[in-house]
Formats: structure tokens, C-alpha cells, sequence
């Protein structure tokens, strides 16, 4: 661009390169953008693709794009070839219950960090910090074998009790918190509200985009763990949709990619759901996470 | 923190009687006693809940994993034998450790070089805020929100030998495909390859917004400079978005140390110990082989790992918290 308007400003020729290269280079960005779409979302598309194909149409070759005739049946021969309702309950359950907790846990620590001085408030606001960086898959192990003590290993309480907090969204909360302005606080207290109405009527309404956020990541995170659910439990009591799901891949006969793709849709729309939906806010939502 | 100030203020009687009891109330010496215990384990009281979660489930079980491996134990029985660091010498004396060790580390590496790389191009490609950018945002980005779980099944289906569609892909170009996921020299890029295309979005998400972040001005003197675009680019865009780019290094290196979901459903570890890691081994070691002092072992490389990083985030944290 900048070559092009050196050599030629002003002569019909420069006015008729700048445009041509404007052109392609309009064209060469139309070009990359398919390619993206094609690169991020084919293997959705193959997803349900596959889902919707009969078992001799995805073991032929080459495959085909979309299905030559589409089977629902699948749909339903998935939902029935597990016990689909059994573990779509359990990650009902434990989602709602981990969102729950995580309420009433939470807000308290995050409000009592924010607006209390308190001896060894550094440290345990430390603690609180570190433990962010602790992943699941490094106490699983020490976990199982206090669980397997304590007589809850395949029970919801394995599932939801390391869950209950998440030192993460105290952080992000008080983050929120902290830009209340102290004089609205110190108003209230002279009215004579209780700490608890302070709360509800001023911190949370206030807090109300970040609260958003922690339900809208802990949701996420919960509905799609994989690992927790699959090493706290040994048989299927109480394990979640993606652990049963992935289970249908070992069978001997070799993999019915139609069937396991059904399912697999079936385990992801109601995250494709929420996030066609919420997509602006989630993407505001870690892009804010990623910020702070 | 109003609560302090108050008090260092040494109190005016009203903003102190205010704390516990309404201010025109007369109170007595006793009650304004227990107002004031009250008063001053309320904060721990508040906390309580989320830090006995915290300590009981992520801090408490750390120390109980660095006691574990000192004993040998198989999870079930009563009995745990002392062996002293007995599991840390054989697990440094054994060659497939290492290798799952150097596996991790090059899983680490690629992910996070190539996932970091690609969104910062993403990111400078997708910059300015047109309403197409944030659709192909929310396209880039939706791998990110989708189960790994689901993703693993999915791209065993795409990567499979015989009749998935990467390899007719290839096909149609006439280059000959591979087992993917069977090949001990190209199962490890494999997995490499699906990391990069579930969080390359996250990456040039955030990216996105630190590039955004820049001032607009400082770009408008380097054209009246006439720096070129790589000038630009080296002397004002990388600098000032050098802290998120290390912010993401960070993250995305602490989240590959953990990958345990794509190994245990597409590979299992294999081909021949090509794509295990630490964590899985972990898993192995721990609830397969019956050995839990040398699965806790394991777990000690990983926290050292986890841990350097850790510490790296947590500086990071800390000068921007200093620097806004």
C-alpha cells in the first residue's frame, strides 16, 4: 500500500493499483476467514455428521460429508445404550449443588477479605491465593485415599465437597468488592443495616457482572470435568455425563462412531446452548479472568 | 477496610457504637464487651466455610501426598510400610519415568510456544472491533468451552487410521496419511496439535485485549516516524503486551503439566510410552499398579514443577497489582 501510493499519487494507474491491491487483499482476508471458520468448527460439524450416519456409511471410504440418509434413531439408540438419564442427573445434581455451595462459601470470604481488618488476614488470604494454583490432578491421589476413609468415595459428597469454594472467584469477588465506595457502606451502617442487608442490597447488586462470571465459569468448568468424576469414583453411583459418555468408546467390537457421536452431541449442547447464547458475555468473561 | 480507618481514627463514639449496636442506644460496659468479641472474630467466622474447603481439600492433601511417598502402600490394605525415599530413587532409576518426564516437558513446550504463537497472530489478525472479528472470535474460541472429554472422542474419530476424515483429507491431496494415534513418532505432535486447537482461541482472546489496551497515539507517532510495520510491532506492540504474553505462558504451562484427559481416552500412554506424562502415570501408578508411594513420588516431581511456575505467576500477580 504504502509502495504503491509513493510511486503513483494522484495518476489514474496509482488509483487503479491501490484499488486492485485493496481488492485482493480484501479477497486474501475472505480466504482466511473460511479457512478459520473451516479449521474451528469442522470438527463440530464432523460431529454431527457422524452422528446422524448409519455404522456401514462412517466405516466407508472415502467418507462421506453429510449423511446420506440421516438416522435419529441414533439419537435415541445413544441416550438408551447407557444409563444417559442416570448420569445427565448426577451432573444436574452436582453442578447445581457445586454453584450452590459455591454462593454461600464465596461471597462471605470474598466480602470479609474486602471490608474487615483482621489479624492474619495476609496469610490466610495467602493460602487462599496458592491454593488457585493447586490443580486437581495433583491431590486426587491423597483425596481418594482421605474419601475411601472418610466412607464417601461414589457419593455426590466426593464430588461436590472439594468443590464447595473456589478460592478463584473469592479473588475475582473481592476484586469487585473492594470498589465499593465507603462511604455508601458507612451510610448503611448508620441506618442501622445488618451486615446481611448490607450484603444483599448493596454488594451483590453491585457485584452483579462478576457474580455472573464465577456461576457462568464454574458451571462451565463443573459440567465438563472429566477427571474429578473419573478417579473419585469406582463404579457408575454417582459419575457424570462425560465420564459415561467416554466410557461407550471401550467396547470390544471396535468403536460405533455413530452411536459415540450421538452421545457426544448430546453431552455437548447444553454447553453449545449456553455458550450460543452467552457467548458475548463468556467471552467478556475470561478475557476479563485473563486480565486481572 | 472502612472498618480500620475508623478505628485508627480513634473513634467518635458514634462510628464505633455503630459497628454492633444502633449509635442512640445507651449500652452497658458488659454489652459493649461481647459487641466487640463479637465484632472481632466476625471476619473469621465469615471465612470459615470457604478456607476449611480450601485447606482440607488442596492445602492439607499436598503434605499428605509428600508423607505417601515415603511409604509403600497400596491404597486398600491397613498396612503402610515405611521405605524412606526408597520410591524417589527407583523412580529416578527408571528409564520410563524419565521419558514421561521428557514427554511432559515437550508436551509443555510445543503447546505453549506454538498455542502462544498462533494467538498472538490470531490476535493482531482479529484486532480491530468489526462485527466479523468478533464473530470469528467467538469461532476460535469455541473449542475452548467444549469438554475435553468430548473433544478427545471427537478428534479420535477425525485422527482414526481408516476411515476418518483427516487422512482422506490428506488424501485428496495425494500425501499418504498415518496413524495418528498409533505412530510412536507422530501420537505425541497429535495430542500437541488438539491442545493448540481447543486454547489457541483463549490465547488470542486475551491477547486481543491487550493489544486493544494499547494507546492509539503511540502508533500515530511511529507512522509520522515512518517506522514500518515490524519497527512498530518490536518497539511498541510487543513490549507493552509482553506482561499478558507472560501471563499466558504461565497459565498455559501450569494447564499442560496437567493433561491427563486426551492420553487416558485416546492413547492411553502409548504408542510404546510416546504420550505418557506425569499425570497419568500418576493415575496408573496409583489406582492400576496398586503403588501409591511411587504414584506419590510422581506427584512431588510435579508439584516442584507446578510450583516454579507458580512462583512466576505470583511475582507476575504481584507487580501488576503494584503497576494499576
Amino acid at each position: 500500500m504504502n509502495q504503491a501510493s509513493n510511486e503513483g499519487t494522484g495518476t489514474a494507474r496509482g488509483v487503479q493499483r491501490r484499488a486492485v491491491i485493496r481488492g485482493a487483499r480484501c479477497v486474501g482476508r475472505w480466504v482466511i476467514n473460511v479457512l478459520l471458520v473451516l479449521l474451528f468448527f469442522f470438527p463440530f460439524f464432523w460431529m454431527l455428521s457422524s452422528s446422524l450416519k448409519t455404522l456401514g456409511e462412517t466405516m466407508q471410504f472415502p467418507p462421506s460429508l453429510l449423511p446420506a440418509d440421516p438416522q435419529w434413531q441414533n439419537f435415541a439408540d445413544a441416550w438408551t445404550s447407557i444409563p444417559f438419564a442416570h448420569y445427565l442427573m448426577n451432573s444436574v445434581i452436582v453442578t447445581l449443588a457445586v454453584l450452590g455451595l459455591q454462593l454461600l462459601t464465596v461471597v462471605p470470604a470474598a466480602y470479609a477479605f474486602s471490608q474487615y481488618r483482621f489479624a492474619g488476614q495476609g496469610v490466610l488470604f495467602g493460602i487462599t491465593l496458592v491454593t488457585m494454583m493447586v490443580p486437581a490432578q495433583l491431590v486426587f491421589l491423597p483425596l481418594f485415599a482421605l474419601f475411601a476413609k472418610w466412607g464417601i468415595i461414589n457419593s455426590y459428597w466426593s464430588l461436590i465437597l472439594p468443590f464447595a469454594t473456589s478460592a478463584f472467584n473469592i479473588f475475582l469477588l473481592r476484586q469487585t468488592f473492594n470498589q465499593m465506595p465507603r462511604e455508601l457502606v458507612e451510610a448503611a451502617r448508620l441506618d442501622g443495616a445488618s451486615e446481611l442487608k448490607i450484603i444483599v442490597r448493596l454488594f451483590l447488586p453491585m457485584a452483579k457482572a462478576t457474580l455472573a462470571t464465577c456461576a457462568l465459569l464454574t458451571l462451565i468448568a463443573t459440567w465438563n470435568d472429566y477427571f474429578w468424576p473419573l478417579v473419585l469414583t469406582t463404579n457408575d453411583a454417582v459419575r457424570t455425563l462425560p465420564v459415561g459418555v467416554a466410557s461407550m468408546r471401550a467396547s470390544e467390537s471396535g468403536v460405533n462412531y455413530h452411536i459415540l457421536m450421538a452421545a457426544n452431541v448430546l453431552l455437548t449442547v447444553p454447553i453449545a446452548i449456553i455458550y450460543s447464547f452467552a457467548s458475548k458475555h463468556i467471552i467478556k468473561a475470561f478475557a476479563y479472568v485473563g486480565d486481572k | 477496610m472502612p472498618l480500620a480507618n475508623k478505628a485508627a481514627r480513634g473513634g467518635d463514639g458514634i462510628g464505633e457504637a455503630s459497628l454492633a449496636t444502633k449509635p442512640t442506644l445507651v449500652v452497658s460496659a458488659g454489652r459493649r464487651r461481647a459487641a466487640s468479641f463479637l465484632a472481632l472474630i466476625k471476619p473469621y467466622v465469615v471465612i470459615a466455610p470457604a478456607l476449611i474447603v480450601l485447606v482440607v481439600f488442596w492445602i492439607y492433601p499436598i503434605f499428605d501426598m509428600a508423607y505417601l511417598s515415603l511409604f509403600k502402600w497400596d491404597l486398600i490394605s491397613p498396612e503402610m510400610v515405611w521405605v524412606g525415599l526408597e520410591n524417589f530413587q527407583n523412580l529416578f532409576a527408571d528409564a520410563q519415568f524419565w521419558q514421561t518426564l521428557a514427554n511432559t516437558l515437550a508436551y509443555t513446550f510445543f503447546v505453549v510456544l506454538i498455542g502462544v504463537g498462533m494467538g498472538l497472530v490470531t490476535a493482531i489478525y482479529l484486532r480491530k472491533n468489526t462485527k466479523t472479528n468478533g464473530f470469528l472470535q467467538a469461532v476460535v474460541f469455541s473449542p475452548y468451552v467444549v469438554s475435553l472429554a468430548s473433544v478427545s472422542l471427537l478428534w479420535m474419530w477425525i485422527m482414526n487410521k481408516d476411515y476418518g476424515p483427516l487422512n482422506s483429507i490428506l488424501a485428496a491431496f495425494g500425501i499418504s496419511g498415518v496413524d495418528w494415534l498409533g505412530d510412536p513418532n507422530v501420537a505425541l505432535p497429535a495430542l500437541i496439535a488438539i491442545s493448540v486447537w481447543k486454547t489457541v482461541g483463549y490465547d488470542s482472546l486475551i491477547l486481543v485485549s491487550a493489544l486493544r489496551g494499547i494507546p492509539h497515539h503511540l502508533y500515530e507517532a511511529a507512522r509520522l516516524d515512518h517506522a514500518d510495520g515490524w519497527t512498530t510491532f518490536r518497539k511498541i506492540t510487543l513490549p507493552l503486551i509482553s506482561p499478558t504474553l507472560f501471563f499466558l505462558v504461565v497459565v498455559d504451562v501450569i494447564a499442560s503439566l496437567k493433561v491427563f484427559e486426551t492420553i487416558q481416552i485416546m492413547t492411553l500412554g502409548g504408542p510404546q510410552n510416546a504420550t505418557n506424562t506425569l499425570v497419568f502415570s500418576l493415575y496408573q501408578y496409583g489406582f492400576q499398579f496398586n503403588k501409591v508411594g511411587y504414584a506419590a513420588a510422581i506427584g512431588m516431581v510435579l508439584l516442584v514443577l507446578i510450583g516454579i511456575f507458580a512462583v512466576a505467576y505470583f511475582k507476575l500477580l504481584a507487580n501488576r497489582v503494584h503497576y494499576r
